[in-house]
């Protein structure tokens, strides 16, 4: 089976995210990494290749700057085959739309070269946080799309998930090719070994311009989104507020005193 | 005036809340058309809030051809209701299914996506969200510029407003093709209702985290004295202590309450970004260096275990 991961470089959520003069994400003056939301992805796509145990392939993808292949680096680490990095000065400033219209044609060019079977996405970037990439890839692929998957099981050419929704419990299933999207749900993503991270450095990753996937680069950017920011604001600190130590009891009323004050009870 | 659709989100005919406050927001954009797709029975119950709640017209569609299909047949609805209608915007529920069926419309529609937008106002005519990002340390206001603005809202953006309208109801046939009848649910296991609030719309949430140990019931019974809701960190989810669907930060749910309780919760970013934006935050923990007190109206420093129970036994008094 041919099993690609689509993953996001993104900033680090424990460094000081903020915005560029133009609104868009500071992708390259904040530390990033793989998203951690991906590496769930990477996980059940190497999960699912080890339980075929046959020739398959786990091919990882990411589109952004020139830092975004240590997030390619590091799901080859992981254990993932080779990796394919759309890297272009015009995509920068992409909305969700283009970002999934360069995967799509991306994947296009990966299946006129050997036609992939599976595509795995995280359930969302850590950064941008939408969630709409998986169903954006599935509409414009025109294949079925099986989305927040929390357990995942392959069987030939079905594939079941477990998606827990607000009011039931589901399970869902589709026939390959098609688009996955997995939680954090769906199993601890590994750490690489220090065999993994040797193996690593072999390992083939193609670097690919808008041109070489045949997208315009009028079609993606800042310029050309579908959507614009006009406004950033930082939320102000909350200024900070009291805190007493419980002794024999006193935490408990102090609780209730300040709950009552404030018309809680 | 145009019209403003709005996909109605109801649990067998029960029109949820979220969609209410939908209409409203509508009625700030245009006319509100609701979308109401369901069986016959469904339609009928919930056609009466729609139209107590300002809709002008409601789409009905017969899903009985579609309903175990997840969103894409949905999807294909809206889209040929925007392509009937020129609507000046779409409205969908933000949560899992609606921000789904909202990314299929945008690349079907060629349209413009904004997602959990926690208001929306109008200027020069056109929808401009407000939305929280960063774990909450930024709010971002946007605009759509390309074809008709499709916005997911967040539950509890708006304040449903009774407004009266004709409600006329309008059978819409869709053709929805095969190509849309592809990943299938096949099995569907309702939750079992909890009788405590619902998480996203309580004014009070109660939660509790790795500092329970695994036991919950200090936190509910302390949520119970406050009419609270019950929520839980990544870390106690994890550990197989409470559902998944209560869990509060950023791979669950977000959650704005008039009043936080974290109990046992350090307060990592992941779970900061589910309620940073809460109105006030108190916090019960054992550590007093946990990052949660950077955060907290009110903390406490002291064992959950003995903190909730003694103040449930006098918030119980005092209401007494």
């Amino acid at each position: 089976m041919n099993i690609v991961v689509c993953v996001k470089f993104v900033p680090d959520a424990a460094a000081d995210r903020h915005f560029e003069a133009d609104s868009t994400v500071d992708r390259v003056g904040v530390d990033g990494l793989l998203s951690e939301l991906d590496e769930y992805a990477v996980e059940q796509a190497l999960q699912i290749k080890e339980t075929l145990a046959d020739d398959s392939t786990v091919t990882v993808l990411t589109v952004g700057p020139e830092q975004a292949a240590n997030a390619v680096r590091k799901a080859l680490q992981m254990g993932a085959d080779k990796g394919v990095h759309v890297v272009d000065d015009a995509i920068a400033g992409s909305d969700a739309l283009a970002t999934s219209l360069v995967l799509a044609k991306t994947l296009e060019r990966l299946g006129s070269e050997s036609a992939w079977d599976l595509v795995v996405c995280g359930m969302a970037s850590t950064d941008g946080s939408m969630g709409v990439v998986p169903s954006m890839l599935s509409e414009r692929l025109g294949v079925p799309g099986l989305t927040l998957g929390s357990e995942i099981t392959v069987e030939r050419d079905t594939v079941r998930i477990r998606r827990d929704g607000d009011v039931a419990t589901e399970t869902v299933e589709g026939r390959l090719p098609l688009v996955l999207s997995v939680t954090d749900q769906s199993g601890e993503a590994r750490y690489p070994s220090f065999k993994g991270i040797m193996a690593a450095k072999k390992k083939p990753v193609e670097t690919w311009s808008l041109a070489d996937i045949g997208v315009d680069a009028d079609q993606v950017g800042l310029s050309s989104a579908w959507t614009t920011v006009q406004d950033t604001t930082a939320r102000p600190p909350r200024t900070a507020g009291e805190i007493v130590t419980d002794e024999d009891g006193s935490g408990a009323k102090a609780l209730v005193d300040f709950l009552a004050a404030q018309k809680f009870i | 005036m145009s019209e403003v659709l709005v996909l109605v989100d109801h649990v067998e005919g029960h029109v949820t809340k979220a969609t209410t406050e939908l209409l409203s927001i509508a009625r700030r954009l245009g006319e509100p058309s609701a979308v109401l797709i369901g069986g016959s029975e469904e339609v009928a119950s919930a056609a009466e809030s729609l139209r107590k709640y300002g809709a002008a017209k409601i789409y009905t569609v017969d899903d009985a051809d579609t309903k175990d299909y997840l969103v894409a047949p949905q999807a294909e609805v809206l889209a040929q209701l925007v392509a009937k209608t020129s609507p000046a915007a779409v409205l969908i529920v933000s949560g899992g299914q609606g921000k789904e069926i909202a990314g299929r419309l945008a690349v079907k529609t060629g349209s413009g996506l904004l997602t959990d937008a926690v208001d929306v106002q109008v200027a020069d005519g056109a929808p401009v969200t407000t939305q929280s990002v960063f774990a909450g340390s930024y709010t971002v206001q946007a605009t759509v510029t390309r074809g008709t603005p499709i916005i997911t809202v967040k539950p509890n953006s708006a304040t449903p407003e009774e407004a009266e309208a004709a409600g006329t109801q309008e059978v819409v046939e869709a053709s929805v093709p095969d190509t849309a009848r592809t990943a299938k649910v096949t099995a569907s296991e309702p939750r079992q209702a909890s009788g405590r609030p619902d998480l996203t719309g309580a004014a009070i949430v109660v939660s509790g985290g790795r500092g329970t140990g695994g036991d919950f019931e200090p936190v509910e019974q302390f949520a119970d004295s406050l009419g609270a809701a019950v929520g839980a960190s990544r870390a106690a989810v994890d550990s197989g202590w409470y559902p998944h669907s209560f869990q509060v930060g950023q791979t669950g749910k977000t959650v704005s309450p008039q009043l936080y309780v974290a109990s046992g919760i350090s307060g990592a970013i992941q779970h900061r970004a589910g309620m940073q934006t809460s109105k006030t935050i108190v916090a019960v923990n054992k550590d007093d260096e946990a990052p949660i007190f950077e955060l907290v109206d009110f903390g406490v420093v002291g064992d959950l275990h003995a903190v909730l129970p003694a103040a449930t036994e006098q918030v119980n008094q005092r209401k007494g």
